[in-house]
């Protein structure tokens, strides 16, 4: 019987490889080729040149990753001690956006922070100035909080809502006080939770360039920016954007190597 | 270029707020019969000699850059050819030139028409990308007029026929910005007392062009040294632009939440339908020329039903219906006579032809080095970052990371052994 369940999973396999393990040989093949075919370094070594573009994305990535964290933790922990079926409907209205097609949420964010902005205005209405926030890097931020919250409270809440009631019970019946029982029991019962969740909320943070270019004014640039430019934009030059999506890929891999020695069973979640 | 269409979310938007619901010059009455009888074409034998061959042709052309039929009383060009001739068409969309230069560069597709902009028309004659044509087959090239033919970027006209054309200008609010029309110049789009009001061209090309306006350069110059003052003029300039743009345009000067803008001409207009606050102006210090031309791909299978397909396109009727719907410019004289006067005299469609003649120029591709060192200039430029402590408040926090995790494995270690 478990022999022929096996053959059950080769669909996905032939689809894994040729649509994930193949492009990816490809990206590799395409970075480290000239257009003649022949071997080169120098795509990946021209990448160099835009290490402040990284760095800048990196940096507004982890803060994105961390306030989900501390916005959802809390969230994911109500929902997941809340009677069965409130949970339901809770669940529902923490999807509820992402039934939304991801480019409109973020355009409204456009009309939401502009100048003449809906919350400009209001601010206008109760005397303060108009506060210029779209065009930054932090409506950055906030465009891949809002976007990606959802992906950061559903894994934490699939781990919290399997810790049983007893554990509390049990940790202030051996005197935990509450902070305590947070520190050394949840914290510890949800790390899967935490992990998968800045796993799924950092990579696609990233990466994205539709959110930099739509709230950040196009004049600061992110990686995911930089790469559609080799692609589609007028910057053509397929053999770069694939170094430099390389890179990336590399920087997500020890990113996540560091993360995951926080997890206790030492789980490779990817 | 038509560049409206980049993302299909801004469309989409903007169609339900009625933004290109219709153009500055829809509203003639105008009432055309949408059947192929009251179609008048001048030789009906030439194109019905593939009828029944069951011959099908693909054209891949801009995002609305064609007569659909969607709104009343316009001609559905694509049908109106199918039903003439016999030959299907297939008609697929492309939002960028680099776009399209990528789907034929890749190989494995076949189009049988495409509608390039003059830089990428000269790159592709110079890759081999399209090919001759034979103009024979397309007879109602006669239309084409003068100004449009033997442009820089296909100086023998062998491979192209000029679709539609149109300028860059400003838009820029006339209720906020009390220079005369007269005198605004590109030089106001660097002026300190519109700090973060400006909006400027989010691609190299066009924003180097203003610079190079600006400076006095030619718009299609390799030279090393003038591409860096211009990437200099720029970065001067990004102090006091709000943002780098492509289709947020359309809103953002629409919603008022800037007060100037370069853009192409048709566009330009449609964004004036929205806000009576606004205007265009082309400066009168010289500006940017554009023409889309239709061309043949090498790797066309139909390339006579494709060489119909742009003579139909040049038939006055067709040519008036498409230039009417999409609010360009058009290079086609019969359908040129055949616009409202007031479209005709309009100075941001049509400007004097002496302007168009002496103060305008068309973008040629540049060589590979002049692009390669554009790239990077533009790259460079936008990516500047104004805080200096990102990369040391970076690393600090890789290596506090990092620490924390060696120490904490550490401990764990300790703990594993009692």
């Amino acid at each position: 019987m478990k022999m022929k369940l096996k053959y059950f999973s080769a669909p996905y396999l032939v689809w894994m490889i040729v649509f994930i393990l193949v492009p990816l040989l490809m990206i590799g093949y395409f970075a480290l080729t000239t257009d003649s075919g022949s071997f080169t370094l120098k795509h990946v070594s021209d990448v160099g040149q835009y290490a402040n573009i990284f760095v800048r994305s990196i940096w507004l990535s982890l803060i994105a990753t961390a306030i989900c964290l501390v916005v959802a933790y809390p969230v994911a922990f109500m929902l997941s001690r809340m009677e069965k079926h409130r949970q339901g409907t809770m669940l529902m209205i923490v999807m509820l956006p992402m039934w939304m097609n991801f480019l409109l949420r973020t355009y409204a964010w456009m009309t939401l922070l502009g100048n003449n902005g809906i919350i400009n205005h209001l601010l206008g209405t109760i005397g303060l100035g108009p506060v210029k926030m779209i065009n930054t890097s932090g409506a950055v931020v906030l465009g891949m909080v809002y976007n990606y919250l959802p992906f950061m409270i559903l894994p934490l809440y699939s781990v919290m809502v399997k810790i049983d009631k007893s554990m509390f019970e049990a940790a202030s019946d051996l005197g935990c006080s509450s902070a305590e029982t947070l520190w050394r029991v949840v914290i510890p019962l949800s790390m899967p939770g935490i992990t998968s969740g800045i796993t799924m909320v950092f990579v696609p943070a990233i990466s994205t360039f539709i959110i930099s270019r739509m709230l950040g004014g196009g004049s600061n640039l992110l990686i995911g920016d930089l790469i559609e430019m080799q692609f589609l934009g007028n910057a053509y030059n397929p053999h770069l954007g694939a170094a430099i999506s390389l890179v990336l890929m590399v920087i997500i891999l020890v990113i996540m190597t560091v993360m995951n020695q926080f997890d206790p069973d030492d789980q490779v979640l990817m | 270029m038509m560049k409206r269409r980049i993302f299909t979310l801004v469309s989409v938007l903007a169609l339900s707020m009625g933004l290109f619901s219709g153009c500055a010059f829809s509203d003639d009455t105008e009432e055309e019969e949408g059947e192929s009888q009251s179609l008048t074409v001048e030789d009906r034998d030439y194109y019905t000699r593939f009828k029944g061959d069951g011959i099908s042709i693909n054209v891949y052309n801009w995002g609305e850059y064609i007569s659909t039929g969607a709104d009343e009383g316009t001609l559905d060009v694509n049908a109106e050819f199918e039903k003439l001739t016999g030959i299907k068409v297939n008609y697929t969309n492309y939002a960028t030139n680099e776009e399209l230069y990528a789907k034929l560069k890749g190989g494995g597709t076949s189009y049988d028409v495409i509608i390039p902009s003059d830089y990428m028309i000269s790159k592709m004659i110079k890759e081999d990308l399209i090919q001759p044509l034979d103009m024979d087959n397309i007879p109602n090239y006669k239309y084409i007029m003068d100004n449009y033919r033997g442009l820089a970027y296909d100086p023998d006209n062998r491979y192209s026929v000029p679709y539609t054309w149109g300028t860059v200008g400003i838009i820029y609010n006339a209720e906020q910005i009390d220079t005369p029309k007269e005198e605004i110049d590109w030089d106001i789009l660097w002026d300190e007392k519109y700090k973060d009001q400006i909006l400027m061209f989010d691609n190299p090309r066009d924003a180097f062009a203003i610079a190079e306006l600006l400076l006095g350069y030619s718009l299609n110059t390799e030279d090393p040294d003038e591409l860096k003052a211009a990437a200099e003029k720029l970065k001067e300039q990004k102090q006091y632009v709000q943002a780098y743009v492509m289709d947020e345009v359309f809103d953002k000067m629409a919603a008022g939440e800037a007060l100037l803008a370069p853009y192409y001409a048709g566009d330009a207009l449609t964004i004036l339908e929205d806000n009576e606050d606004l205007d265009f102006v082309i400066p009168k210090s010289g500006t940017n020329l554009f023409v889309d031309a239709m061309c043949i791909p090498s790797s066309a299978k139909q390339k006579e039903a494709a060489e119909m397909y742009i003579n139909f396109m040049c038939e006055p009727d067709i040519a008036y219906a498409n230039i009417d719907y999409i609010c360009y410019s058009t290079p086609n004289s019969a359908a040129y006579e055949m616009l409202d006067e007031e479209v005709r005299e309009d100075p941001v469609s049509y400007p004097d032809s002496e302007f168009i003649a002496n103060k305008t120029t068309v973008f040629v591709n540049l060589s590979d080095e002049a692009n390669d060192q554009m790239k990077e200039l533009w790259t460079e430029m936008k990516s500047e970052t104004a805080n200096k402590w990102f990369v040391p408040i970076f690393l600090v926090v890789c290596v506090g990371i990092i620490a924390f995790v060696l120490i904490r494995r550490h401990l764990k270690k300790k703990k594993d052994i009692f």
